[in-house]
Protein backbone atom coordinates (compact mmCIF):
# COMPACT_ATOMS: atom_id res chain seq x y z
CA UNK A 1 0.00 0.00 0.00
CA UNK A 2 2.75 2.36 0.87
CA UNK A 3 4.22 1.66 -1.96
CA UNK A 4 1.59 2.33 -4.40
CA UNK A 5 1.06 5.38 -3.03
CA UNK A 6 4.27 6.13 -3.27
CA UNK A 7 4.52 5.46 -6.96
CA UNK A 8 0.73 7.59 -7.26
CA UNK A 9 2.42 10.76 -6.00
CA UNK A 10 5.39 10.25 -8.05
CA UNK A 11 3.60 10.12 -10.94
CA UNK A 12 1.12 13.22 -9.83
CA UNK A 13 4.60 14.68 -9.17
CA UNK A 14 5.85 13.83 -12.85
CA UNK A 15 2.66 14.89 -13.79
CA UNK A 16 3.06 18.22 -12.25
CA UNK A 17 6.73 18.72 -13.88
CA UNK A 18 5.25 17.72 -17.05
CA UNK A 19 2.62 20.68 -16.94
CA UNK A 20 4.98 22.72 -15.87
CA UNK A 21 7.38 22.24 -18.54
CA UNK A 22 4.35 22.39 -21.17
CA UNK A 23 3.47 25.85 -19.56
CA UNK A 24 6.96 27.13 -20.05
CA UNK A 25 7.84 25.73 -23.50
CA UNK A 26 7.04 28.28 -26.15
CA UNK A 27 4.65 26.44 -29.34
CA UNK A 28 7.35 26.26 -31.67
CA UNK A 29 4.87 24.82 -34.25
CA UNK A 30 4.33 27.59 -36.93
CA UNK A 31 1.26 27.94 -38.98
CA UNK A 32 1.57 27.41 -43.00
CA UNK A 33 1.01 31.34 -43.22
CA UNK A 34 4.11 32.23 -40.97
CA UNK A 35 6.24 30.47 -43.94
CA UNK A 36 3.99 32.49 -46.36
CA UNK A 37 5.16 35.23 -48.39
CA UNK A 38 3.93 38.68 -47.08
CA UNK A 39 2.13 39.20 -50.31
CA UNK A 40 0.01 35.51 -50.03
CA UNK A 41 0.08 36.64 -45.87
CA UNK A 42 -1.72 40.32 -47.07
CA UNK A 43 -3.88 38.92 -49.35
CA UNK A 44 -5.25 36.17 -46.47
CA UNK A 45 -5.30 38.78 -43.19
CA UNK A 46 -7.35 41.41 -45.78
CA UNK A 47 -11.08 39.97 -46.57
CA UNK A 48 -11.66 42.02 -49.30
CA UNK A 49 -8.44 40.49 -51.29
CA UNK A 50 -9.06 36.87 -49.67
CA UNK A 51 -11.05 35.03 -52.33
CA UNK A 52 -11.60 32.26 -49.29
CA UNK A 53 -14.64 35.02 -48.73
CA UNK A 54 -16.55 34.45 -51.70
CA UNK A 55 -17.35 30.97 -50.69
CA UNK A 56 -17.98 32.30 -47.03
CA UNK A 57 -20.80 34.58 -48.70
CA UNK A 58 -22.18 31.80 -50.36
CA UNK A 59 -22.48 29.59 -47.63
CA UNK A 60 -23.68 32.13 -45.98
CA UNK A 61 -26.83 32.39 -48.41
CA UNK A 62 -27.07 28.45 -48.20
CA UNK A 63 -27.79 28.58 -44.36
CA UNK A 64 -30.60 30.56 -44.98
CA UNK A 65 -31.91 28.53 -48.59
CA UNK A 66 -35.37 26.09 -47.81
CA UNK A 67 -33.57 22.59 -48.84
CA UNK A 68 -35.89 19.71 -49.18
CA UNK A 69 -39.43 19.96 -47.84
CA UNK A 70 -39.12 22.83 -45.66
CA UNK A 71 -35.92 23.28 -43.73
CA UNK A 72 -32.81 25.54 -44.04
CA UNK A 73 -29.85 25.15 -41.92
CA UNK A 74 -30.94 28.08 -40.05
CA UNK A 75 -34.65 26.71 -39.23
CA UNK A 76 -32.57 24.41 -36.75
CA UNK A 77 -29.35 26.03 -36.11
CA UNK A 78 -30.55 30.23 -36.18
CA UNK A 79 -27.61 32.64 -36.64
CA UNK A 80 -24.78 30.91 -37.14
CA UNK A 81 -22.86 33.98 -35.95
CA UNK A 82 -23.54 31.82 -32.66
CA UNK A 83 -24.75 28.71 -33.48
CA UNK A 84 -21.88 27.60 -35.35
CA UNK A 85 -18.68 29.55 -32.92
CA UNK A 86 -16.40 27.09 -32.19
CA UNK A 87 -18.00 24.51 -33.57
CA UNK A 88 -15.37 23.60 -36.27
CA UNK A 89 -13.25 23.07 -34.03
CA UNK A 90 -13.44 20.07 -32.74
CA UNK A 91 -14.31 18.31 -35.76
CA UNK A 92 -14.50 15.54 -37.31
CA UNK A 93 -16.02 14.17 -34.06
CA UNK A 94 -17.62 10.92 -33.14
CA UNK A 95 -20.91 10.02 -35.15
CA UNK A 96 -22.94 7.85 -32.57
CA UNK A 97 -25.92 6.51 -35.27
CA UNK A 98 -23.28 6.00 -38.07
CA UNK A 99 -20.87 4.38 -35.40
CA UNK A 100 -17.83 6.06 -37.12
CA UNK A 101 -15.74 9.65 -36.70
CA UNK A 102 -16.92 12.47 -39.18
CA UNK A 103 -15.73 15.17 -41.10
CA UNK A 104 -17.05 18.65 -40.85
CA UNK A 105 -17.93 18.44 -44.64
CA UNK A 106 -19.76 14.90 -43.99
CA UNK A 107 -21.96 16.03 -40.81
CA UNK A 108 -23.08 18.95 -43.36
CA UNK A 109 -24.43 15.84 -45.55
CA UNK A 110 -25.53 14.01 -42.85
CA UNK A 111 -27.92 17.01 -41.20
CA UNK A 112 -28.94 17.01 -45.44
CA UNK A 113 -29.83 13.06 -45.17
CA UNK A 114 -31.18 13.00 -42.17
CA UNK A 115 -33.17 16.59 -41.61
CA UNK A 116 -33.23 18.17 -44.13
CA UNK A 117 -34.76 14.51 -46.39
CA UNK A 118 -32.61 15.90 -49.33
CA UNK A 119 -29.35 14.25 -51.48
CA UNK A 120 -26.33 14.78 -49.73
CA UNK A 121 -23.92 17.57 -51.63
CA UNK A 122 -20.81 15.72 -53.89
CA UNK A 123 -17.27 16.07 -52.31
CA UNK A 124 -15.81 19.33 -53.38
CA UNK A 125 -18.92 20.89 -55.07
CA UNK A 126 -18.97 24.70 -54.72
CA UNK A 127 -22.38 24.45 -52.43
CA UNK A 128 -20.91 21.87 -49.72
CA UNK A 129 -17.32 23.97 -49.92
CA UNK A 130 -19.18 27.11 -49.20
CA UNK A 131 -21.23 25.72 -46.45
CA UNK A 132 -18.41 24.25 -44.65
CA UNK A 133 -16.24 27.53 -45.41
CA UNK A 134 -19.04 29.97 -43.21
CA UNK A 135 -19.10 27.18 -40.47
CA UNK A 136 -15.43 27.06 -40.33
CA UNK A 137 -15.52 31.21 -40.44
CA UNK A 138 -17.38 30.80 -37.23
CA UNK A 139 -14.61 29.78 -35.31
CA UNK A 140 -11.88 31.99 -37.36
CA UNK A 141 -9.63 33.12 -34.28
CA UNK A 142 -10.43 29.86 -31.97
CA UNK A 143 -7.95 27.64 -30.88
CA UNK A 144 -8.25 24.07 -32.16
CA UNK A 145 -9.68 21.72 -29.66
CA UNK A 146 -10.39 18.34 -31.09
CA UNK A 147 -13.21 16.39 -29.48
CA UNK A 148 -12.07 13.66 -26.42
CA UNK A 149 -14.80 11.35 -27.18
CA UNK A 150 -13.09 8.20 -26.13
CA UNK A 151 -14.53 6.40 -29.27
CA UNK A 152 -12.05 8.66 -31.23
CA UNK A 153 -8.58 7.07 -29.64
CA UNK A 154 -8.40 4.25 -31.79
CA UNK A 155 -9.33 5.55 -35.18
CA UNK A 156 -7.06 8.51 -34.30
CA UNK A 157 -3.83 6.30 -33.32
CA UNK A 158 -4.61 4.77 -36.89
CA UNK A 159 -4.26 8.02 -38.43
CA UNK A 160 -0.90 8.69 -36.75
CA UNK A 161 0.26 5.40 -37.86
CA UNK A 162 -0.92 6.18 -41.48
CA UNK A 163 1.16 9.85 -40.78
CA UNK A 164 4.09 7.89 -40.35
CA UNK A 165 3.73 5.20 -42.45
CA UNK A 166 6.17 5.48 -45.65
CA UNK A 167 3.50 5.27 -48.67
CA UNK A 168 4.09 5.12 -52.46
CA UNK A 169 6.41 4.34 -55.59
CA UNK A 170 8.76 7.66 -53.64
CA UNK A 171 8.52 5.59 -50.15
CA UNK A 172 7.53 9.01 -48.05
CA UNK A 173 5.74 9.52 -45.19
CA UNK A 174 4.21 12.61 -44.22
CA UNK A 175 6.39 12.55 -41.18
CA UNK A 176 9.79 12.64 -43.35
CA UNK A 177 8.62 15.98 -45.07
CA UNK A 178 6.30 17.83 -42.46
CA UNK A 179 7.78 16.56 -39.13
CA UNK A 180 11.60 15.72 -39.50
CA UNK A 181 11.59 18.31 -43.09
CA UNK A 182 9.62 20.63 -42.35
CA UNK A 183 11.01 24.75 -43.21
CA UNK A 184 13.68 23.10 -45.64
CA UNK A 185 12.54 23.12 -49.31
CA UNK A 186 11.04 21.06 -51.86
CA UNK A 187 12.01 22.55 -55.22
CA UNK A 188 11.25 26.06 -54.88
CA UNK A 189 9.25 25.96 -52.14
CA UNK A 190 9.18 25.98 -48.43
CA UNK A 191 8.14 22.40 -46.69
CA UNK A 192 5.41 23.48 -44.27
CA UNK A 193 4.70 21.59 -41.10
CA UNK A 194 1.38 20.67 -42.35
CA UNK A 195 -1.03 22.33 -40.11
CA UNK A 196 -5.21 22.00 -40.32
CA UNK A 197 -6.15 25.59 -39.19
CA UNK A 198 -7.20 27.29 -42.36
CA UNK A 199 -9.57 24.49 -43.84
CA UNK A 200 -11.10 24.88 -46.15
CA UNK A 201 -8.05 26.64 -47.91
CA UNK A 202 -7.79 29.01 -50.88
CA UNK A 203 -4.74 27.57 -52.84
CA UNK A 204 -3.52 29.77 -55.35
CA UNK A 205 -2.14 26.81 -57.21
CA UNK A 206 -5.82 26.00 -57.42
CA UNK A 207 -7.49 29.20 -58.13
CA UNK A 208 -9.59 28.31 -56.11
CA UNK A 209 -11.42 26.51 -52.69
CA UNK A 210 -10.35 23.09 -51.79
CA UNK A 211 -10.86 20.87 -48.70
CA UNK A 212 -8.62 19.07 -46.20
CA UNK A 213 -9.22 15.99 -47.73
CA UNK A 214 -8.57 17.45 -51.51
CA UNK A 215 -5.20 18.67 -50.33
CA UNK A 216 -4.47 15.55 -48.77
CA UNK A 217 -5.20 13.79 -51.92
CA UNK A 218 -2.59 15.84 -53.46
CA UNK A 219 0.24 15.28 -50.91
CA UNK A 220 -0.83 11.36 -51.74
CA UNK A 221 -0.17 11.26 -55.29
CA UNK A 222 2.99 13.48 -55.02
CA UNK A 223 4.41 10.74 -53.60
CA UNK A 224 2.73 8.82 -56.12
CA UNK A 225 0.82 6.69 -53.80
CA UNK A 226 -2.59 5.84 -54.59
CA UNK A 227 -4.83 8.36 -52.54
CA UNK A 228 -8.11 6.92 -51.05
CA UNK A 229 -11.75 8.40 -52.03
CA UNK A 230 -13.35 11.21 -50.54
CA UNK A 231 -15.09 10.83 -47.05
CA UNK A 232 -13.13 7.21 -47.02
CA UNK A 233 -12.37 6.08 -43.34
CA UNK A 234 -8.25 6.48 -44.06
CA UNK A 235 -9.45 9.91 -44.79
CA UNK A 236 -11.46 11.28 -41.98
CA UNK A 237 -8.57 8.97 -39.45
CA UNK A 238 -6.11 10.52 -40.64
CA UNK A 239 -7.96 14.31 -40.28
CA UNK A 240 -8.26 13.00 -36.64
CA UNK A 241 -4.54 12.79 -36.02
CA UNK A 242 -3.89 15.90 -37.86
CA UNK A 243 -6.49 17.55 -35.85
CA UNK A 244 -4.81 16.52 -32.27
CA UNK A 245 -0.95 17.31 -33.94
CA UNK A 246 -2.25 21.01 -34.80
CA UNK A 247 -4.36 21.52 -31.56
CA UNK A 248 -4.88 24.43 -29.83
CA UNK A 249 -3.58 26.45 -32.92
CA UNK A 250 -5.68 29.77 -34.22
CA UNK A 251 -8.11 28.87 -37.21
CA UNK A 252 -7.40 30.95 -39.89
CA UNK A 253 -10.56 29.22 -42.17
CA UNK A 254 -10.47 30.50 -45.16
CA UNK A 255 -6.63 30.82 -45.15
CA UNK A 256 -4.62 31.35 -48.22
CA UNK A 257 -2.07 29.30 -49.13
CA UNK A 258 0.71 29.41 -52.08
CA UNK B 1 -25.10 35.83 -61.53
CA UNK B 2 -21.17 35.55 -59.85
CA UNK B 3 -20.70 36.86 -56.18
CA UNK B 4 -19.13 39.61 -55.81
CA UNK B 5 -17.22 41.81 -52.75
CA UNK B 6 -17.32 45.28 -53.17
CA UNK B 7 -15.62 47.52 -50.48
CA UNK B 8 -16.70 51.46 -51.45
CA UNK B 9 -16.92 54.23 -48.42
CA UNK B 10 -20.87 55.14 -47.83
CA UNK B 11 -19.46 58.73 -46.56
CA UNK B 12 -17.03 61.03 -47.72
CA UNK B 13 -15.79 64.46 -47.63
CA UNK B 14 -16.19 66.57 -50.89
CA UNK B 15 -12.84 66.23 -52.36
CA UNK B 16 -11.57 63.42 -50.20
CA UNK B 17 -9.89 60.52 -52.34
CA UNK B 18 -10.87 57.06 -51.62
CA UNK B 19 -10.20 53.86 -52.27
CA UNK B 20 -12.99 51.32 -54.11
CA UNK B 21 -12.31 47.59 -53.97
CA UNK B 22 -13.97 44.85 -55.69
CA UNK B 23 -14.13 41.09 -55.88
CA UNK B 24 -15.80 38.45 -58.21
CA UNK B 25 -15.79 35.01 -58.54
CA UNK B 26 -14.57 33.94 -61.99
CA UNK B 27 -12.82 30.62 -63.14
CA UNK B 28 -11.17 33.00 -65.57
CA UNK B 29 -10.05 29.83 -67.70
CA UNK B 30 -7.20 30.62 -70.04
CA UNK B 31 -8.03 28.23 -73.07
CA UNK B 32 -5.21 27.24 -72.59
CA UNK B 33 -5.39 23.93 -70.25
CA UNK B 34 -6.59 20.56 -70.87
CA UNK B 35 -9.20 19.27 -69.32
CA UNK B 36 -9.36 15.80 -67.84
CA UNK B 37 -10.64 14.21 -70.49
CA UNK B 38 -7.09 15.86 -72.58
CA UNK B 39 -9.36 18.37 -74.63
CA UNK B 40 -8.40 21.77 -74.43
CA UNK B 41 -10.83 23.74 -72.48
CA UNK B 42 -12.19 26.46 -73.83
CA UNK B 43 -11.32 30.17 -72.94
CA UNK B 44 -13.76 31.89 -70.60
CA UNK B 45 -12.24 34.77 -68.89
CA UNK B 46 -13.86 38.45 -67.63
CA UNK B 47 -12.30 40.80 -70.33
CA UNK B 48 -13.30 43.90 -69.40
CA UNK B 49 -14.17 46.04 -65.78
CA UNK B 50 -14.99 49.61 -65.34
CA UNK B 51 -16.04 51.19 -62.93
CA UNK B 52 -18.81 54.81 -63.47
CA UNK B 53 -19.17 57.26 -60.72
CA UNK B 54 -22.72 59.06 -61.27
CA UNK B 55 -22.56 57.70 -65.39
CA UNK B 56 -19.05 58.95 -65.71
CA UNK B 57 -16.30 56.59 -66.44
CA UNK B 58 -13.69 56.71 -63.61
CA UNK B 59 -11.66 53.21 -64.10
CA UNK B 60 -11.43 50.44 -66.20
CA UNK B 61 -9.57 47.55 -67.29
CA UNK B 62 -8.69 45.10 -70.24
CA UNK B 63 -8.36 41.48 -68.87
CA UNK B 64 -6.52 38.63 -70.48
CA UNK B 65 -5.96 35.28 -69.87
CA UNK B 66 -2.96 35.50 -67.52
CA UNK B 67 -4.78 37.39 -64.90
CA UNK B 68 -5.91 34.78 -62.04
CA UNK B 69 -8.94 33.77 -61.08
CA UNK B 70 -11.49 35.84 -58.84
CA UNK B 71 -9.69 39.46 -60.03
CA UNK B 72 -9.12 41.56 -57.93
CA UNK B 73 -9.38 45.77 -58.06
CA UNK B 74 -8.67 48.35 -55.96
CA UNK B 75 -8.11 51.75 -57.28
CA UNK B 76 -8.74 55.60 -55.81
CA UNK B 77 -11.35 58.33 -56.79
CA UNK B 78 -12.15 61.48 -56.11
CA UNK B 79 -15.19 62.25 -54.19
CA UNK B 80 -17.41 65.29 -55.85
CA UNK B 81 -21.01 64.62 -55.39
CA UNK B 82 -23.51 62.26 -54.11
CA UNK B 83 -24.41 59.37 -56.17
CA UNK B 84 -23.51 55.83 -57.08
CA UNK B 85 -20.70 53.69 -58.30
CA UNK B 86 -21.70 51.31 -60.77
CA UNK B 87 -19.36 48.30 -61.10
CA UNK B 88 -19.43 46.07 -64.70
CA UNK B 89 -17.57 43.05 -65.45
CA UNK B 90 -17.70 41.70 -69.12
CA UNK B 91 -16.16 38.24 -70.64
CA UNK B 92 -16.87 35.24 -72.66
CA UNK B 93 -19.71 33.56 -73.37
CA UNK B 94 -22.08 36.12 -72.90
CA UNK B 95 -20.63 37.28 -69.09
CA UNK B 96 -22.00 40.39 -68.41
CA UNK B 97 -22.99 41.70 -64.59
CA UNK B 98 -23.22 45.01 -62.90
CA UNK B 99 -23.17 46.02 -59.15
CA UNK B 100 -24.13 49.54 -57.63
CA UNK B 101 -22.65 50.92 -54.37
CA UNK B 102 -24.37 54.54 -53.35
CA UNK B 103 -22.01 57.48 -51.83
CA UNK B 104 -23.23 60.53 -49.97
CA UNK B 105 -21.07 63.49 -50.33
CA UNK B 106 -21.03 66.27 -47.42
Amino acid sequence: MRVSLASIAAMLGLLYASSVYAQAAPDKRRSGFDTMSARVQAMQRDDLQNPGMLWVADGEVLWKKIFGISFSCAHCHNDAKQSMKGVAAKYPDWDPIEKRPVSLSQRINLCRTRHQLVQPLPPESVELLGLEAYVAHQSRGMPLTPSTAKELIEPRERGRLQYEQRIGQLNLSCAQCHDERAGKSLAGSTIPEGHVNGYPTYRLEWQGLGSLQRRLRNCLSGVRAEPPPFNSIEMVELELYLAQRSAGMKIETPAVRP
Amino acid sequence: MARTLIHAPTTARKGEVIEVRTLIAHPMETGYRAGSDGRTLPRDIIRRFSCRYNGELVFSADLYPAISANPYFAFHVVANASGSFSFTWEGDNGFAQTESAAITVA
